[in-house]
């Protein structure tokens, strides 16, 4: 019987996201609790020009979970690994760290799709009418997820399981207000709204509403900063990654 | 560390034996190639495991003294986790069986005891079918039930054509399984051999005594015709080899001087203190 380390990772990190429900009332209880209460009850601001709020928030939304589940999820999960020795007993077995990224990236990967089109069917039951570009929608969730899963592993490379938790959740406050995720970021204060614009919460989300409602705007700056942070986060974590 | 050489044999137990902070974990880690060493060299079945790593862990068993699994995997999700890793793993029910976590098979492993732990831990070592076992600090944090245990479970092995290489800092883990014994105390390797070996040589046919009240060495060891060694605490040990009427010497003498006498042990020193007596300082 050949040894399979990769399949056998891959279904413990699915198994273990899906089981930590601290994780999935981030990952899922929140981004749906969102997009169900602010599409029914209209109390935030919209984009100009944006009649249902059920067209921003399912775009705002899936960035939201995905930034939950790479950024939070990912993040927490791998500093208590890192903390309790996971990784280190797991760099004494057959199981390659090549085969220990790739079983992350499956894990997130299922999880993010099971977001996605959970998020997509309660907005299409909520009266969502998506328009626009699907591929550039596809891409943006791609470099989203490469992203913050990149910050996850930085928080977790370095911090301890204690503070990873507390920077994570954190993080995740501050760039939902300053992710244009439920509210644009236009409400915002002119030089915080400039800010959030570096951002790839803001990014993220702000191709996803944009390639969703084929609504105007030249989005090449977000493009760029979406696709720096995706790049260079990632990086920054292998550079900075310790394995205990 | 430094001019550290180990060498362990199918079906031997080398023990690697010192203080805390002595450099046991340090110099298992190098072993496994964990840890990058500057200098020397180190091989294991033949193999480099800096440069053969992926080659290497196909063929060895690792206890991290950290235990080093999910805390929210129970052990049967983390024994069979780790079957998938290996290409002719040891069945999970006969490891549960093995480790005797039958009615703990389905608790977390943060919910596990001490010794329940460290029996999950070596159940993970052995389910490669390992040439090599790598154990630091197995017994640590179990009850004295549980160490027998685990310390059966680990001569199991050796019968079996293992290599085990252990650490510990608990002397009778290390007289009682260890074929062969290395101390390590400050990065190197203060003495090797076997138990009695080490007995033999270091364990000196030799008197200790302690005495309510300090005694000047110098002058009491000119009286007495022998050195002594001050081991502090107003205890004393003869440095030469005398003749055993030498305790009558020493009663007399201490009488005289009016000092009580508290203990007095004359014979072959124990591993404790041959170990006490190479490594420089109180254990």
């Amino acid at each position: 019987m050949a040894a399979h380390p990769y399949q056998a990772q891959a279904k413990a990190e699915i198994r273990l996201s899906m089981t930590q429900y601290e994780s999935l009332l981030v990952t899922f209880g929140i981004p749906l609790l969102f997009l169900v209460a602010f599409s029914l009850i209209k109390v935030l601001p919209l984009p100009h020009g944006v009649l249902k709020p059920v067209a921003f928030l399912v775009p705002g939304t899936i960035a939201l979970a995905i930034m939950a589940t790479g950024m939070v999820s990912l993040g927490i999960a791998t500093g208590v690994e890192r903390s309790y020795g996971v990784l280190k007993r797991l760099g004494t077995t057959p199981l390659s760290r090549g085969a220990l990224l790739g079983a992350k990236i499956t894990s997130i990967a299922v999880i993010e799709l099971v977001q996605v089109v959970l998020l997509a069917v309660v907005g299409l039951a909520l009266g969502w009418k998506p328009t626009g570009n699907a591929v550039e929608f596809v891409v943006a969730i791609i470099l989203s997820s490469a992203a913050f899963a990149g910050i996850g592993l930085i928080l977790a490379g370095r911090l301890k399981s204690e503070a990873v938790i507390g920077a994570a959740n954190g993080l995740f406050l501050v760039l939902l207000v300053l992710g244009g995720m439920i509210f644009p970021v236009t409400s915002l204060p002119g030089p915080i709204a400039d800010v959030a614009r570096i951002l790839p919460a803001y990014a993220g989300a702000h191709i996803l509403f944009i390639s969703s409602t084929s609504g105007g705007g030249s989005l090449a700056g977000s493009w760029i900063v979406l696709a720096v942070w995706a790049i260079g986060a990632p990086l920054l974590a292998t550079r900075l990654f310790r394995f205990e | 560390m430094r001019g550290v050489s180990l060498t362990v044999e199918p079906g031997k137990i080398l023990c690697v034996l010192g203080r805390n902070g002595a450099g046991k974990t340090s110099t298992i880690e190098a072993i496994e190639g964990y840890r990058k060493i500057a200098k020397g060299s180190v091989r294991v079945l033949g193999m480099d495991p800096a440069r053969q790593h992926r080659e290497l862990v196909k063929k060895i068993g690792v206890m991290l003294q950290v235990g080093g699994i999910y805390p929210r995997m129970n052990p049967r999700q983390a024994l069979e986790l780790y079957s998938g890793f290996y290409d002719d793993p040891v069945p999970v029910d006969q490891l549960i069986k093995l480790a005797e976590l039958g009615s703990a098979q389905k608790t977390p492993y943060r919910f596990l005891s001490g010794g329940e732990k460290q029996r999950l831990a070596l159940a993970l070592a052995l389910i490669g079918r390992p040439s090599v076992l790598f154990l630091d600090e197995p017994t640590a944090g179990v009850d004295a039930a549980g160490k027998q245990q685990i310390r059966a479970a680990v001569a199991d092995m050796a019968r079996n054509g293992v290599a085990v290489l252990l650490t510990t800092h608990e002397l009778n883990e290390a007289e009682r399984l260890a074929d062969n014994i290395a101390v390590i105390d400050e990065g190197r390797i203060v003495a090797e051999g076997t138990p009695s070996e080490l007995r033999e040589r270091f364990g000196k046919q030799t008197v200790v005594f302690r005495t309510a009240a300090a005694i000047d060495v110098a002058s009491f060891s000119q009286r007495l015709g022998f050195q002594l060694t001050d081991l502090g605490d107003n205890r004393y040990r003869l440095a030469e080899e005398a003749p055993a009427n030498v305790v009558g010497t020493i009663t007399a003498l201490l009488a005289a001087e009016g000092v009580d006498l508290i203990e007095m042990n004359a014979g072959r020193g124990s591993l404790e203190e041959v170990f006490l007596e190479i490594t420089s300082g109180d254990a």
